[in-house]
Formats: C-alpha cells, sequence, structure tokens
C-alpha cells in the first residue's frame, strides 16, 4: 500500500474498506456466489414458517414416508416431517455461526492486535497461548469437553468452540498487525499523544478491515463443523431441531441401511453448502488480496510472460483445523 | 541449533498445558462429573483402580489441589491411566493398545497416499497454470473443505456399499465369521473393509495438498532460476521437477508431518461412522458410556500424537532450509 492509500484509509478507514468489499463481491464470481447461498440461508433462518408450513418437532403424521407433495422430503421414522426439520434447523446452526464466528473474530482481533502493537512481554505471552491453542487438536477436546459436561446444548457449544477456536486467526490478525506497527500513520499519532488503547481501536484495527472480515468468515465455517460433527455425535441436546441433530437421530436409526437415505442426506447437504458459501467468500477474499491467485485466462498467459509479484505464503494450516 | 533448542521448549510447552487442561477439566465442571461415575460403579472396582480413578478426577480426596496435580502428573507419567470402566476389568493402556494399530493402519496409508496424490496434482495444477486441471481444482477444493468429514463416508456408504452391495461398510473385518490371523483372507478381509473409510479421508484431505502446493508453487515459477532454467533449455519435466517443484514442496512437507496428527483426530468421525474399531471410535464410545478414564488416556494420546508430530516437521524444517539455521 502506497502512502497515499495511507493517507486515505486514514481519512475514512472502514466505510472504504466496506466500499471495497462491496465492489469485489460484485466482480468476483465466487464471491457472488458466496454471497447469493449465505442470504437465501439468513433468509430462511429469520423466516422459517413461509416456506414450511408443518411444526418441526410435531410427531403427529404416519412414519417413513416417501417424497411427496405433502411432506416435500418425507418424514423420519418418528413421523416428523423432515422438510419442516431441515428449514426450521437452519436458525439453530446460524445462530451458532454468527455468535461463534462473531466472539472467536472479537477475542481473536483483542489477542492479535495488542500482542502485535503492545509487544515486548505481552506479544511474548499472548503469542504463547494463541501458539498453544493452535496445535492442541481442537475437535478431540471438544468431544471431552462435551463429554463431561454432558452435551448441555446449543450454549455450552457456542461457549466451548468459542473458547476453544480462535486461535488460528487470532495469530494471522497479528502477523497482520505487526506489518503496520511502523506505518507513518501510526507514528503520528503516537506523536500526538495519543493513548495506546486509542491508537489500537480507532488507528489499527479499521485499516485492518478486511481480514477481519475473512477471519469472521473463517471462524463461522470452523464453527458450523464443529458444531454439526458435535451434535452428529449426540453431544448436542438432541432435542435441538438442527442439522446436526438431524443427522444424529438418522444415524441411531440407521436411516441410510433402512431407505431413509433423505434423513441423511438433506441436512448434511445443507451443511456443505453453508460451509460452501463461509468458503467461496473467503477464496475469493484471499483471490483479491493475493493477485497471483486469480485465474488467468489461457490466452492472455501465452501471449506475454507472465510477471507475477512475490506473493505472501499461503496458510498451511488452512483445512487442517478442519478436523470434523 | 537455537532454532531447534527453541522447537524443543514449545513442544514442551504445550506438553505441559494439555497435561494441564486435561488435570483442571474434570475439576472445574460443575459437580466434578467423574463423581457421578464412580457412584455407577460403586462396589465393582478393586481398591487399586479405586484408588487410581480417585487420583485421576480428584475425587474423594481432601488433598489440597497442588498436591493432587503432582499425584496425577506422577501418575501420568509413570503410563497409568487407571481401569477401563466399559471394559472392565481390562486397564486403559491395554485396551488402547488393541485399537491404535487400525488407526495407525487406516490414517497411516491414507495420509500418505493423500499426500503424493495431492502433491502431484499440485504441481501439474500450477505447471500448467490456466489449463482444465488448474482453473478447475481450485472451486471444487474450496467446497470439499466445507463438506463435513463424516458426512463423505456417509454418502460412500450409501452408494458403495448399501445400493451397489460392493464394499463392506461396518467394522474393521467381517467379525462374525472371520478372525484376526496372519492368513490371506483376514488380509483381504481388513483391506476390503478400509476401502471406504480410507477413501472418504482421501477425498477430504487432498484439497489442502493440492491447494498449498500449487499456491506455493505459483510463486516459485516466478522467481529468476526457473527462468533461467528454461533459458538453458532444459527439458519441461526438469524444470518442473527439480527447479519448481522441489523448492515449492518444503510448506507441504512441514503439512505433511503435522497433518500426521491431525488426520488423527479427523479419522474420529470416519470410524464413528463406519464402526471402525480404532481409537476415534473408541474415543466416542468412552465418552457416551461415561468411560472417563480411558477418554482422558485418549485424549492425551492423541493430543501427544500432534504434538511429536509438530515437533518431527519443525526439525524436518530444520534440516531441510537452510534459513532456519542461519536465523538466530
Amino acid at each position: 500500500m502506497a502512502l497515499q492509500a495511507t493517507v486515505e484509509t486514514r481519512r475514512l478507514p472502514s466505510s472504504q474498506a466496506l466500499n471495497r468489499i462491496g465492489r469485489a463481491v460484485r466482480s468476483n464470481r465466487k464471491a457472488t456466489a458466496g454471497t447469493i447461498l449465505l442470504v437465501i440461508f439468513i433468509l430462511v433462518a429469520l423466516f422459517p414458517g413461509v416456506i414450511a408450513h408443518d411444526s418441526p418437532t410435531l410427531d403427529a403424521f404416519k412414519p417413513h414416508l416417501g417424497l411427496s407433495s405433502a411432506h416435500l422430503l418425507g418424514t423420519t421414522a418418528y413421523g416428523q416431517d423432515m422438510w419442516a426439520q431441515l428449514v426450521w434447523g437452519t436458525r439453530n446452526v446460524m445462530t451458532i455461526a454468527f455468535i461463534v464466528g462473531l466472539a472467536t473474530t472479537a477475542i481473536a482481533v483483542l489477542v492479535g492486535v495488542a500482542a502485535a502493537y503492545l509487544g515486548g512481554l505481552w506479544d511474548g505471552s499472548l503469542s504463547v497461548i494463541t501458539d498453544v491453542l493452535l496445535v492442541i487438536p481442537l475437535f478431540p477436546l471438544l468431544i471431552v469437553i462435551a463429554g463431561y459436561a454432558h452435551g448441555g446444548g446449543t450454549l455450552v457449544l457456542i461457549v466451548v468452540i468459542t473458547a476453544t477456536s480462535w486461535s488460528y486467526t487470532a495469530r494471522q490478525l497479528r502477523a497482520q498487525a505487526l506489518t503496520l506497527r511502523s506505518r507513518d500513520f501510526l507514528e503520528a499519532a503516537r506523536v500526538r499523544g495519543e493513548r495506546k488503547i486509542y491508537i489500537i481501536v480507532v488507528e489499527v484495527i479499521p485499516t485492518m478491515t478486511s481480514l477481519i472480515v475473512a477471519s469472521f468468515l473463517t471462524n463461522a465455517l470452523y464453527a458450523v463443523l464443529f458444531a454439526s460433527s458435535l451434535q452428529f455425535i449426540g453431544l448436542g441436546d438432541p432435542n435441538t431441531v438442527s442439522w446436526g441433530t438431524m443427522l444424529y437421530w438418522a444415524q441411531n436409526n440407521a436411516a441410510l441401511q433402512t431407505g431413509q437415505a433423505m434423513w441423511a442426506l438433506a441436512p448434511g447437504a445443507c451443511i456443505a453448502a453453508l460451509g460452501a458459501a463461509f468458503a467461496l467468500l473467503n477464496y475469493a477474499f484471499d483471490e483479491i488480496g493475493n493477485p497471483a491467485l486469480r485465474p488467468v485466462r489461457r490466452r492472455s498467459l501465452k501471449q506475454r510472460p507472465i510477471k507475477q509479484r512475490p506473493i505472501q505464503q499461503p496458510p498451511v494450516e488452512q483445512g487442517e483445523r478442519h478436523a470434523a | 541449533m537455537r532454532y531447534v533448542l527453541r522447537r524443543l521448549g514449545f513442544f514442551l510447552l504445550t506438553l505441559w498445558a494439555a497435561l494441564t487442561f486435561n488435570f483442571l477439566l474434570p475439576r472445574l465442571m460443575p459437580g466434578n462429573p467423574a463423581l457421578a461415575m464412580l457412584g455407577k460403579f460403586h462396589g465393582n472396582l478393586t481398591p487399586q483402580s479405586l484408588n487410581a480413578l480417585e487420583i485421576l478426577f480428584g475425587v474423594n480426596t481432601h488433598k489440597s489441589l497442588p498436591v493432587q496435580y503432582v499425584d496425577y502428573l506422577h501418575q501420568i507419567v509413570t503410563g497409568n491411566f487407571g481401569t477401563s470402566l466399559d471394559f472392565y476389568p481390562a486397564s486403559v493402556d491395554s485396551v488402547i493398545g488393541g485399537a491404535i494399530w487400525w488407526t495407525l493402519g487406516l490414517v497411516g496409508v491414507t495420509t500418505v497416499l493423500a499426500f503424493v496424490l495431492g502433491t502431484g496434482l499440485g504441481i501439474v495444477a500450477a505447471w500448467r497454470r490456466g489449463g482444465r486441471l488448474d482453473s478447475l481444482l481450485p472451486p471444487v477444493f474450496v467446497i470439499a473443505s466445507a463438506v463435513p468429514y463424516f458426512w463423505v463416508g456417509m454418502v460412500l456408504v450409501l452408494v458403495f456399499g448399501i445400493d451397489l452391495h460392493w464394499l463392506p461398510y461396518v467394522d474393521g473385518y467381517y467379525v462374525a465369521t472371520d478372525s484376526p490371523g496372519l492368513n490371506l483372507t483376514f488380509f483381504e478381509d481388513v483391506f476390503s473393509h478400509a476401502l471406504l473409510p480410507a477413501l472418504s479421508l482421501l477425498i477430504t484431505t487432498i484439497g489442502t495438498w493440492i491447494l498449498t502446493m500449487r499456491n506455493t508453487m505459483i510463486t516459485t515459477l516466478a522467481e529468476d532460476y526457473v527462468r533461467m532454467a528454461r533459458a538453458k533449455g532444459l527439458p519441461g519435466w526438469r524444470v518442473m521437477l527439480d527447479y519448481a517443484a522441489r523448492n515449492a514442496i518444503l510448506p507441504n512437507l512441514t503439512g505433511f508431518a503435522m497433518s500426521l496428527g491431525f488426520v488423527v483426530s479427523g479419522a474420529i468421525l470416519i470410524e464413528y461412522v463406519f464402526n471402525y474399531p480404532g481409537v476415534g471410535f473408541m474415543l466416542l464410545q468412552a465418552v457416551q458410556g461415561e468411560d472417563y478414564p480411558l477418554m482422558q488416556a485418549l485424549f492425551l494420546l492423541i493430543t501427544v500424537a500432534v504434538l511429536v508430530a509438530i515437533l518431527i516437521a519443525d526439525l524436518a524444517t530444520a534440516l531441510l532450509d537452510p534459513r532456519t539455521r542461519e536465523a538466530r
């Protein structure tokens, strides 16, 4: 970023970054697809009653029904309408994704930026905590905690996943904040005699908006996968209506073997689609930030030798934390 | 040398943190959950195993927390994890010993396969930048990274196990008709049972290798020494492998060692879907049966496996990358 860009960012930092994000979403196909998917899921989570008229918990129908116009996806072995379960289940998953995504990102921003900006002993201790949490295998840890807690429902899932899974993005944010440290506009703020907390909140954090949004997307994706996996093995509250618990009941009733494949296929496909929405948006952000990763047109590649900027090392651990 | 020492120090620190987590967890939970578990088995336990459990979980004791902590560490270091309650009277150590080979076999072979295939595909994708492979792979694997591992397993069960009847999809071998032994039928049996779980792991992990390799390789391809090699008129495959891939493979190599540990934990749900008799399935059984001693030991085992793998990756990096040796 040139000096001029820094000065502009300085003036209207966050609204400009948001504008940039908006433009990027329209011009990048992956981002457009991700946004459309995400908006659909948000709408379904907000107004499930509009497209699903039956109650998701009422077991009033004939069990084991196949697909029909009355029951779009058939009914479960308990006589519940599967379409209603799927639609109403969106709310639980979206709640977890957004709360965990926001909370973990907030922790990551706080820890990452504080470590980078304060430096010294602060940086040392915060980085060690981050790194330790980063290498301890999260999913077994989640299983053990949830096991001790006897599957305490959605709130326990949210707290446990938030507490354990902020470290990856905290590290990324710290790395970026470190590169900002010696910028002129921060120097200027220091010379003006601003307090550290003011500099962090008003000067540093707004310039990192796009990475913070990317962190939110990563964390939300992990939250969806972790929560669904825990619910699938029965460590959530099995009575909540959600995709993970649908899979739990499907597995417990041997749905695949008894010709009720839809019971397992539909919620899994929904998890994948929601996850893909977050992942597509995230990948699009990567492309926007790393021009070298953008898809190239074959013609232009042949005509002239490509000149690429050296790019940052792609994160090796991407997906590895995705133990679920 | 300093780098190696620092990594070693970090290894010990994380190990200590994991042990301490494990010590504090049952003690911090509202109403120590181990108390209820012991109540259920009251009267069935020998005094020794009761004593071991009391030390591990901090129940029925009037000792202060620091003293409990020292006792606990001593217990762990000597490898005494108590008695399994589900498999009573077998000790936790022996129960795990029976399961670990299944996981090591399944996960080990699959990881090596995913690494080799994924790295190869990544090299080719980056080399033919803009080609069909290159434009197809990233979006496919972005989406694949969002699919839950266990669900891929379920779909494979449905297609190849139930609809097509091609492959078995429960247990590690035909438990009813076959028995473990060093003969060909048993090997075939184990192999056919491992195919579907291995395939699910492969599908879900290979994307990381491809993407990491491709992205690093794209950077390397823009380097001057690659252009130089091309200018010298070297054959294309030599430039691709000896010049570009060789210098781009480091992140993937370190990732490989790290993933060995991570895949163990990723395999938990796959083993659950296929009733595969490894440590992951056992961990879930232990959680559901409230067999806390077994659960605790398995958690520590998986964590230590991951930490050791990361340490090996760090040491390999020190060996392969001169920059880490020079950096002080």
